[in-house]
């Protein structure tokens, strides 16, 4: 439904080179069908960090999987998916073989089961050079202790030899990005990268991944539930619910001034006072809803303390928040009572704030719909 | 002023959910298999207990005048090379291999299942020496131990039976031990040992009743190898001995008149086949219901 | 991995001293004098005085199971009461027939097996699976004696293509060698090859949905190295277990193959020594199955750990 374009954060430039519109998956069964992802959209320009936050279970994931074309055959995929002008919704498994390690790659949550614990480093890395670059084993090979050397793994040249489990959790995840960099891909998803790790080693990953963008002009897509490491790493910020988007901000006004009562929900703990230990999303109270309908309404109505009739009588577009920013506002939102830029990020969570509260900013999406 | 409509409870992902929809119609699809072959396993247990009855002619009754008799309204199966109606003697074949399937399994049983327990409760010694056992068993082929139990005992079907018995207790040792550990550390077990619950009670009232399930599936592999087991050696001369009928008697009989009368090869064969079959697919279907750690082996 | 398969050493020469301690007991434990079992057909007394002597059954039974160890360490198996030769002799004839038997049959069941299921893996749901599947529960159903019975029916009865029966060394004539073990082959084959398949088709479906298989598609590789080099790869290790643990079935197979297709191999020589009670060749016979047996699955364990590093370099997963 969103059609307009999307700006990128402040420094980056450029054409973006990947653009997600309107997408949506489905699975469906002999009995039920689940919308896992429904009207997802977001522009990744050369070098920019977009970091996809919500709770397990809101889509997020799934998204990276279908940019990646890696969904199960059973899985239904609408809108569209372009890399570089190419579009890969509805591209046949053939051509996106070529496009993946190469265009686009991905790096998982698991590190320690991501990697092939039958066969070397060298070689895991060495297969996408020989496969996208058609090196010979031998340059395949002189690459790879480059690519290790990259990614900040001491003694790459006796490294190569080894086999996963002889390398920590950390070690493998640098392995990854290693072979998920080996041939420059222009975008590189990161599903949760420093989930399974230990903190210590989770910033240094995250290094890896600042310097890959600055040395190399990668662009990131970070799918991450951890706050923390978006602020530390993003540039921007899509926030999913339910499988719908609810928020997308610069990361700087996301944090300063949320107008989705969602994304304030999130934010509650992190910021608040002696909250400092506790980075994962907090509680909200409530459940989140099935994914076997497509309401036409706000998904996030029953758990939201501001909702009323019109959150449950239509779905809300998901528009630019301040009428004055136009069609390329960075800062959009999906939500018919939003909160305003006085409304301080943080002193009240929805939960608990009255439904009475009236929404600073008067103008409801579906007016500016027509701008 | 919550709406109701959207607060069903969180929905596991969707990959999950639809392998758990595809296991279900598996599962139903290998039942509808499971059933048949439970059928089928009946009926050969219903003609083994009513041979009798249900055989045309007498089994062991030559019929000189009508030798190698091709299948027909008289004989439906045909005759051998004595006149013998070979329905008859498949009718009483299968009663040879029932009684062995469930005699050998019973032998393996009560020397396996007593070993498991007691390796797998006691641990430590009593388990050393039970695992070299079974290890040193598990080095005679099936048919080397047969072999050499006739030889030492001569050939009849109470050796071969019991070569095939005690050929299947390392598994039944095996899969006893591994259940009696698991069982051993569940609480309801150790609620029993602290309320005074003797060895003997533990064991017997609480550890072997929850073990029941996987033996079930145990016996379902043990019958059909059983069967195959007693018409091999029968087969071999080292079981049933003629002029007794046995489905592997027949088919070793059957093979000096391959070409005259290839039904006497068929026959046999066939019901040896639906019944492992049958077993079989019983034993599948069960592990699916009662064995849900057995997976897709 | 030295130390593990020492380990694994040890464990075997212990399986193996109890297996010989059995066989060796096991004609002791015949009723009667096993004099009389030894002499087989010739009885006389003063047969049977040489025959103790020879064997020397009037020492200690420690002394004579240490010679009864000593003489098969060195090649000396004692004398057939059948042909009166060496056991040894029969033994070194029968040995090639029942290795090529063998070395085909596992070729068979290799690549029949695996290939079958890989196929069923890969195509999970479809008619190629449900077809491997029925295909291989029939397989199992099937006496293996009765498949061969069957076969011969129909190859070597009703269209000639191939022989039923006899040996013919491979050096003297390689096509008639083929043309005789063929069947053989696939009777002794086909069981293991099912069992093969379920096994391969469990593991792929296992390492299919495994994380690394994820990573290899994400590097856009072919199929074929998908599926090839990273979750077959990985479901090596399990079939090479099962192989281990079907020797046996194997061996036993191979006893009544010979028998249907009347090849002079192992299994005619020990059927034939129960029939003509030639003890002496039946306890080398046993004990020399047994001890290969034993030796195959320590096999197994080295060949483990050339395919899994994490065995090979020790360490868990």
């Amino acid at each position: 439904m969103t059609e307009a374009v999307l700006a990128g954060a402040p420094g980056t430039t450029g054409e973006p080179v990947l653009s997600v519109r309107d997408l949506s998956v489905s699975f469906r069964s002999d009995t039920r069908t689940v919308h896992a992802v429904d009207g997802v959209s977001y522009d990744l320009r050369p070098g920019e960090v977009l970091a996809v936050v919500g709770e397990s279970g809101c889509g997020k994931s799934v998204t990276s999987m279908a940019v990646m074309g890696l969904l199960p055959p059973t899985a239904r995929v609408g809108g569209s998916i372009r890399l570089g002008g190419r579009e890969l919704v509805g591209a046949s498994e053939k051509e996106l073989r070529k496009v993946r390690g190469k265009d686009i790659a991905m790096i998982f949550q698991e590190p320690m089961t991501s990697l092939n614990p039958v066969l070397t480093i060298g070689r895991q890395i060495g297969e996408v050079l020989r496969r996208h670059r058609g090196m010979s084993r031998k340059e395949a090979r002189a690459r790879a202790v480059e690519l290790l050397d990259l990614v900040g793994i001491p003694a790459p040249q006796r490294r190569i030899e080894e086999y996963p489990h002889q390398l920590s959790g950390g070690m493998r995840q640098r392995v990854m990005i290693a072979i998920a960099v080996a041939c420059d891909p222009a975008v590189l998803i990161a599903d949760e990268p420093t989930t399974a790790l230990d903190v210590t080693v989770q910033a240094g990953i995250l290094e890896v991944l600042q310097s890959l963008r600055e040395r190399l002009g990668t662009a990131i897509v970070l799918v991450t539930h951890d706050l923390g490491v978006v602020a530390d790493a993003a540039d921007r910020v899509l926030v999913m619910y339910a499988g719908r988007p609810v928020e997308q901000a610069p990361v700087h006004d996301l944090f300063g001034a949320a107008r989705h009562p969602y994304t304030r929900g999130l934010l509650g703990a992190v910021l608040r006072p002696g909250g400092e230990g506790k980075r994962r999303l907090p509680e909200i109270p409530g459940l989140v809803p099935s994914l076997d309908s497509q309401p036409d309404a706000c998904t996030f109505a029953p758990r939201c303390g501001r909702a009323d009739d019109a959150c449950t009588g239509g779905r809300p577009g998901f528009m630019s928040i301040a009428p004055e920013a136009g069609a390329d506002a960075p800062h959009r939102a999906a939500c018919w009572h939003p909160y305003g830029v006085d409304d301080r990020t943080g002193t009240e969570s929805p939960a608990t704030t009255g439904a009475t509260d009236e929404p600073t900013v008067a103008a409801r999406p579906d007016q500016e719909a027509g701008e | 002023m919550t709406t109701a409509t959207q607060t069903l409870p969180t929905a596991p992902g969707a990959t999950a959910r639809k392998r758990a929809t595809g296991g279900r119609l598996r599962a139903l699809r290998r039942n509808r298999l499971a059933l048949t072959g439970g059928v089928i396993a009946a009926v050969f247990v219903l003609a083994a207990l009513l041979a009798p009855l249900i055989a045309p002619y007498d089994p062991a009754q030559p019929d000189f005048g009508n030798v190698l008799a091709e299948p027909s309204w008289a004989h439906w199966l045909g005759t051998d090379d004595l006149g013998r109606d070979q329905l008859s003697r498949i009718v009483y074949g299968s009663r040879a291999s029932m009684q062995v399937g469930l005699v050998a399994v019973v032998l393996a049983f009560v020397i396996g299942v007593p070993l498991g327990l007691l390796a797998g409760y006691y641990g430590r010694l009593t388990d050393s020496v039970v695992s070299r056992l079974t290890d040193t068993m598990l080095a005679f082929p099936f048919l080397v131990l047969a072999v050499g139990l006739a030889a030492i005992l001569g050939p009849s079907l109470t050796n071969a039976t019991i070569a095939i018995g005690i050929s299947q207790i390392p598994a039944v040792i095996r899969i006893t031990r591994a259940e009696t550990l698991r069982l051993k550390h569940v609480d309801y077990v150790g609620a029993a040992v602290v309320n005074g619950g003797g060895d003997t009670t533990v064991l017997f009232r609480h550890i072997l009743p929850n073990a029941t399930s996987a033996l079930i599936v145990q016996a379902t592999v043990g019958i059909p190898a059983a069967i195959i087991g007693e018409a091999l050696l029968s087969f071999l001369g080292l079981g049933v001995q003629p002029p007794a009928p046995s489905l592997g008697v027949m088919l070793s009989g059957a093979q000096s008149f391959l070409a005259p009368a290839p039904w006497l090869a068929v026959f046999p064969g066939l019901a040896i086949v639906a019944a492992t079959l049958a077993f079989n697919l019983l034993g599948d279907g069960l592990r699916d219901v009662l064995d849900p750690r057995g997976g897709t082996r | 991995m030295t130390k593990y398969l020492l380990t694994r050493l040890r464990q075997s020469l212990i399986t193996l001293f109890l297996v010989s301690v059995v066989v060796f007991a096991g004609i002791r434990a015949l009723p009667g004098d096993p004099a009389l079992a030894l002499a087989g057909e010739e009885r006389s007394p003063e047969a049977l005085a040489a025959i103790r002597e020879a064997y020397g059954l009037n020492d200690n039974i420690v002394v004579q199971y240490g010679r009864f160890i000593g003489h098969a360490l060195t090649g000396d198996l004692g004398t057939s009461s059948r042909t009166g030769l060496p056991v040894a002799d029969a033994i070194g004839q029968a040995l090639p027939v029942t290795l090529e038997l063998a070395a085909l049959s596992l070729l068979l069941a290799v690549v029949l097996g695996i290939g079958a299921g890989v196929v069923a893996a890969v195509r999970r749901g479809r008619p190629e699976e449900w077809i491997a599947n029925a295909v291989a529960l029939i397989g199992l159903s099937i006496p293996t004696f009765w498949l061969g019975i069957v076969l011969v029916l129909g190859f070597a009865i009703a269209i000639p293509v191939f022989a039923a029966s006899g040996y013919v060394p491979f050096g003297t004539d390689p096509v008639d060698n083929l043309r005789r073990m063929v069947l053989p082959a696939i009777v002794l084959g086909s069981g293991l090859a099912a069992v093969v398949m379920r096994q391969t088709r469990a593991a792929m479906l296992d390492s299919l949905s495994a994380d690394y298989v994820r990573t290899a598609r994400a590097k856009g590789l072919s199929k074929r190295s998908v599926v090839g080099g990273h979750a077959l790869r990985n479901s090596l290790v399990t079939v090479v277990t099962v192989l281990g643990l079907q020797l046996g079935h194997l061996i036993s197979g191979a006893v009544v193959t010979e028998q249907i297709f009347v090849l002079p191999g192992f299994g005619k020589l020990t059927i034939d020594a129960v029939f003509t009670r030639d003890y002496a060749t039946l306890q080398a016979v046993v004990l020399c199955t047994s001890a290969a047996y034993i030796l195959i699955n320590l096999l197994v364990d080295v060949v483990y750990s050339v395919i899994d590093p994490r065995i090979r370099l020790g360490g868990a997963r």
